[in-house]
């Protein structure tokens, strides 16, 4: 049952007295053999929940750092499939938990149960559809549901009152609040305050469920958020790889120790 | 999945923004929910308004200069036989092309909204040429997001864009055309929506744009009907209305009033792409598999994998791998017939009308359009009536065909 295990990660990291720390990659990026790499450096790291980007070309929601991964790991000719099998492989070897972060057209593309099947063979854990808002997501979310996947409702500043009731209602047991109007990876456009102040309001309203904040975070303001649920970093290591790349440097080795330091100043 | 008839195409939608249960919606992301309501509210309050009604309909009047002529073409009608041939010279609105109906109507709805700023994408550079003019004259800040492909090959547009006072962002990522070009426009859109409003240029991307545009464009076929009746006394028993579809903003808006004439066949025609290529931008007459793409489910060019798949045509304006969800709607309603001409049949028909009308030369877009009347006018009767969009002036395209011609300019 794999949105058990979903669970036990908050619920570990609560024990340690801070919030769950939540890693954004690229899936393939970039390649296979180096993305599955990365993962496991990550885990080793520290790392809660491993986010697995399944990229989308055409996509509306990503800032320039994750988009250069995409084009790296679908330029690379990086399938669904083989994101299938690199979370497959890690899963053999580490139980840190899962989750796709992907566009609607990749799962329309591949075919909602096939993906689902597909997932529940590799033991993802929970799906992010970027382009998928509440409540054109139900029945998909349900069919997750139906499958132990967990469907994580995205949440944002402009979402009013009634919308978050709504949607918290509907939700599974993880949603997602993006901080601020932006894509990925953009400069902290408002005051890690304000974010917690939103975060409060969605556990007022549910406090049975886990709450990951993204969008924005770095190494500079993550301990602000230590006292939340879980918190994510992406585009900052997304762009190591990069720089990893560039200057001929191991990804993995560099994007583990990125990871032990968030995990650092997020315990600290 | 079926038409309502007296039901304006674009309201002809369920409650989640699907036309025929299906096509359009409104797949985005979370950050772009609150300023999609805000702007739906805002233009089902304004489409009501007697007064924005009145201010848009002197701005299309006064700036753009409606009505556009509507004309008989005598020589190319003659030179074919068959078929009598007119023509919706659109390409004289202001600006060369329809794109100025949708520009002048989100920008007067951005001050409506409060907002100061707008952007916009843009493939051959119309929308963005007049969305920048239409910014200028209301003062409004404009930033127009253009595929870097695109930049290159309009840089008459985007001189004109410049000129106006637009910031034009060319956007290097993927096939540097017009579908990066909206997915970026809709990335700045998602930071910047407090303060900036967005026009989508065509009638594609999540369902309040589609409606708005072809809201916008529907002017078209609402000042034809009347140069109809004039012409003709009645509107005839057999007319064929030809339009070239590429997101479908021109053709949404030059068959809107005719959708309930069952008896007037209404032909799209997409960009088949080079000859023996097998690139094209014709979702629709190729049978695309259905997508999501820029936040509306339609037909759209992708492989396997839900990538999607790089286009390849003559014409910029058409080279979109998507469709608009009206279009999908009346291909499966069966209202309307999609058909595909070639780069190589688009260039000689700029040439035969060129060379026969001389006031009317056609830009690369509609030219794929009057392909299509050129294959099928001389196999129909004087009796049958043709009207082919003219929806551009050759005058952007003249470095391409040139080229292509061998001439150097």
């Amino acid at each position: 049952m794999t949105s058990s295990t979903l669970i036990k990660s908050f619920e570990r990291a609560k024990k340690d007295n801070r919030a769950a720390l939540l890693t954004y990659t690229v899936g393939g990026d970039p390649d296979k053999k180096t993305s599955l790499n990365i993962f496991k450096s990550i885990a080793e790291s520290g790392a809660d929940i491993i986010e697995c980007g399944l990229g989308h070309g055409a996509n509306i929601g990503d800032g320039g750092a994750i988009q250069d991964s995409t084009y790296r790991a679908l330029s690379g000719g990086t399938k669904t499939d083989d994101i299938f099998e690199i979370i497959e492989d890690f899963k053999k070897d580490y139980e840190t938990d899962v989750i796709i972060m992907t566009y609607q057209n990749k799962i329309v593309a591949y075919g909602e149960e096939d993906f689902l099947e597909k997932c529940v063979s590799s033991k993802v854990s929970g799906i992010i559809c970027v382009d998928w808002p509440w409540p054109l997501n139900l029945d998909f979310a349900k069919k997750c549901k139906e499958n132990s996947i967990v469907f994580i409702q995205l949440l944002c500043p402009t979402t009013n009152e009634d919308r978050l009731k709504n949607i918290l209602n509907d939700a599974h047991e993880v949603v997602y609040y993006i901080s601020m109007l932006s894509t990925t990876g953009q400069k902290l456009k408002v005051s890690s305050d304000e974010i917690k102040k939103r975060f409060n309001l969605i556990k007022k309203i549910s406090p049975d469920k886990k709450c990951i904040i993204g969008f924005g975070i770095t190494a500079d303001t993550i301990n602000d958020f230590k006292d939340t649920d879980a918190c994510v970093v992406g585009s900052a290591l997304c762009r190591e790889i990069t720089r990893s790349i560039d200057e001929e440097l191991n990804p993995a080795t560099n994007v583990g120790n990125m990871v032990s330091d968030l995990k650092q100043k997020l315990s600290s | 999945m079926k038409l309502e008839k007296g039901i304006p195409l674009i309201d002809q939608h369920d409650e989640n923004g699907y036309w025929g249960g299906k096509f359009g919606g409104n797949q985005i992301a979370e950050s772009l929910n609150y300023p999609i309501e805000e702007l739906t509210r805002e233009f089902e309050k304004l489409r009501n308004d007697e007064t924005f009604i009145a201010e848009r309909d002197y701005y299309f009047k006064n700036f753009v200069g409606a009505p556009t002529p509507f004309i008989k073409l005598e020589n190319l009608t003659k030179h074919l036989g068959g078929a009598q041939i007119y023509c919706k010279l659109v390409s004289k609105a202001t600006g060369g092309a329809h794109k100025a109906y949708n520009a002048v109507v989100h920008s007067l709805i951005c001050k409506r909204l409060g907002k100061t700023y707008i952007g916009g994408d843009t493939g051959a550079g119309y929308a963005g040429k007049m969305l920048s003019m239409a910014a200028a004259k209301f003062n409004l800040k404009c930033k127009i997001f253009m595929g870097a492909k695109d930049v290159e090959r309009q840089s008459i547009n985007v001189f004109s864009m410049r000129s106006y006072g637009a910031e034009v962002v060319p956007v290097n990522s993927g096939s540097q055309t017009l579908v990066d070009a909206v997915s970026e426009c809709m990335r700045w859109w998602t930071s910047e929506n407090e303060e900036a409003h967005m026009c989508v240029g065509s009638t594609v991307g999540p369902t309040i744009f589609v409606k708005i545009c072809a809201w916008s464009t529907a002017q078209i076929s609402r000042e034809m009907k009347k140069q109809v009746i004039d012409e003709f006394g009645e509107v005839p028993k057999d007319m064929k209305l030809i339009n070239c579809v590429g997101g479908g903003s021109s053709a949404a808006g030059f068959w809107n009033e005719w959708i309930d004439h069952d008896n007037i066949e209404l032909i799209g025609v997409e960009a088949g792409g080079p000859e023996g290529s097998s690139k094209h931008a014709a979702p629709l007459t190729n049978d695309s598999p259905i997508g999501v793409l820029h936040g509306a489910t339609q037909y759209v060019i992708q492989d396997d994998q839900g990538e999607i798949e790089e286009t390849e045509s003559i014409s910029a304006g058409l080279d979109y791998p998507g469709v608009s969800p009206l279009h999908c709607f009346l291909k499966e309603t069966g209202r309307a017939r999609y058909t595909s001409a070639s780069d190589e049949e688009a260039i000689e028909a700029f040439q035969l009308v060129s060379k026969n009308e001389g006031f009317v030369s056609p830009s690369l877009e509609p030219s794929h359009a009057f392909a299509e009347a050129i294959k099928i006018a001389p196999k129909l009767s004087k009796d049958t009536i043709i009207v082919v969009d003219s929806c551009g002036d050759s005058a952007k395209d003249s470095k391409i065909i040139a080229e292509r011609l061998g001439y150097k300019i």
